[in-house]
């Protein structure tokens, strides 16, 4: 009963948060695309994708097995084990073919091309995004 | 074989001891490279106090919870006390790799205050779950500080050489397990100096055999290590990754595989992927272990190995 009624004082201090973090969030998507890659049995999916410059792509690890996004051939990206549910972002700025791979289990394999002229979108989408790699794991029961 | 065969009614009490605790237990001898699965007298000759006896333990996965068994914790506790009520007691342990499910610190701490329980020495390799955390230490800071490279080693014991390999690290797009240029190098280094009469046993995470590529369950350069080791008329394969019992003979070469003491993973091609499958609670037991291997000297130049169950 007690959390009822402390909740009736936060809802002025989450809306405000929320509404903040909104507002970034829609500059920030309005700037650039992003993609999600959900992994998945042991899979990729989609396992092929092109995406153009300044594509933010995110997977997200739904197995009961950590898994990595590695990229294979270029050195160029490189998640930490991603546990159930946790996420890995990184921005494509460059045209190019970048194969990537599970480095725990490397017969995951899957490719993401990208395609078009850098500055076809906003020059600054890159800028407001995070540049690099992300990893945002997420608390778990661990 | 025929000898073992007039040891019959000597043992008959020892069988039945050691049905007991054996449950499911799946015994295998391999003589002159064909496997034969034997009666219960052998079963029995495998706790006999003769030659070498030590254990396998598999995937452990401390840290796991998910529905597969939420619980790897208390299986590992199960497994372990399994191991404390064995009639014989065991030289040692080997522990063949996912140790720990995501490399914390904790659930080392966890595996190791379980595994001690035993009483056992313990030696280990490291699986792929073993060295996930961001800097990649953890499990030679405390495991691996007398091996080389990503913790490979070899010792001796009861005139039978052991050799720890590590095939789950620098793995490569596209392919499987992978032993390295630097292993194989130290590998043929180590067993230069060795007698073709040395019993080998040689244990390392994934399957150095292919089980199945599609799931990567395979070392892709195992050839080159089983290669150096032909001269040997013994050689002992164990390995786990895969959560089930799985074996094969070659030759002189016995390849096999334990269960997990945390959660089963489908046979080979029978799921959408290898992830944890999950058995009905009641069944979970069934399908996790221990394995005993036996080297008998002078008798059977070959191991015998047992599967035990947690639960029949």
């Amino acid at each position: 009963m007690f959390h009822q009624h402390d909740n009736r004082h936060l809802p002025r201090v989450v809306h405000l948060a929320v509404a903040i973090l909104a507002t970034a969030a829609f500059f920030t998507a309005a700037r650039a695309e992003e993609v999600t890659v959900k992994i998945d049995n042991f899979t990729f999916t989609p396992e092929t994708l092109t995406v153009k410059p300044g594509t933010t792509v995110k997977w997200t690890n739904v197995d009961d097995i950590p898994h990595t996004v590695t990229s294979a051939t270029r050195g160029t990206f490189k998640s930490q084990a991603l546990d159930t549910d946790d996420t890995f972002t990184f921005t494509f700025k460059e045209p190019g073919t970048y194969e990537y791979f599970c480095a725990l289990h490397p017969h995951m394999t899957a490719t993401i091309t990208v395609e078009g002229k850098v500055g076809e979108v906003a020059p600054d989408a890159g800028a407001k995004m995070n540049p690099g790699a992300h990893s945002s794991p997420h608390s778990g029961t661990h | 074989m025929s000898e073992r065969d007039q040891h019959d009614g000597v043992n008959r009490r020892k069988v039945l001891e050691c049905m007991t605790w054996a449950g499911t237990g799946v015994l295998w001898t391999l003589s002159g490279g064909v496997p034969r699965s034997l009666g219960l007298v052998d079963q029995a000759l495998a706790a006999e106090p003769q030659g070498l006896t030590f254990l396998q333990i598999s995937d452990s996965h401390i840290g796991f919870d998910k529905p597969a068994n939420p619980n790897a914790i208390g299986t590992l506790e199960e497994s372990i006390n399994k191991i404390k009520t064995l009639p014989v007691k065991p030289a040692f342990m080997i522990h063949t790799g996912d140790i720990t499910h995501l490399s914390k610190e904790k659930e080392f701490d966890d595996a190791q205050r379980i595994i001690s329980q035993a009483g056992l020495d313990t030696h280990y390799v490291p699986g792929e779950h073993d060295i996930i955390d961001p800097e990649v230490k953890i499990y030679k800071e405390r495991y691996g500080k007398d091996a080389k490279g990503a913790g490979w080693y070899s010792f001796d014991a009861n005139g039978v050489h052991f050799v720890g390999l590590v095939n789950v690290a620098n793995l490569k797009a596209g392919g499987q397990g992978s032993l390295g240029a630097d292993q194989l190098k130290w590998l043929a280094d180590d067993l230069a100096g060795k007698s073709a009469s040395t019993p080998v046993v040689v244990f390392a995470h994934i399957p150095l055999w292919v089980v199945y590529k599609e799931w990567g369950w395979g070392t892709e350069d195992a050839a080159q290590a089983l290669d150096l080791m032909k001269k040997f008329g013994s050689i002992t394969v164990l390995n786990g990754h895969i959560h089930q019992v799985m074996q094969k003979v070659e030759g002189n070469v016995t390849f096999h595989t334990a269960r997990s003491t945390a959660f089963p993973q489908p046979a080979p091609g029978t799921a959408p992927s290898p992830g944890p499958m999950k058995v009905a609670d009641d069944k979970l037991r069934s399908v996790l272990g221990i394995a005993e291997v036996t080297m008998r000297q002078g008798q059977d130049r070959l191991a015998t190995i047992v599967d035990t169950a947690l639960q029949g």
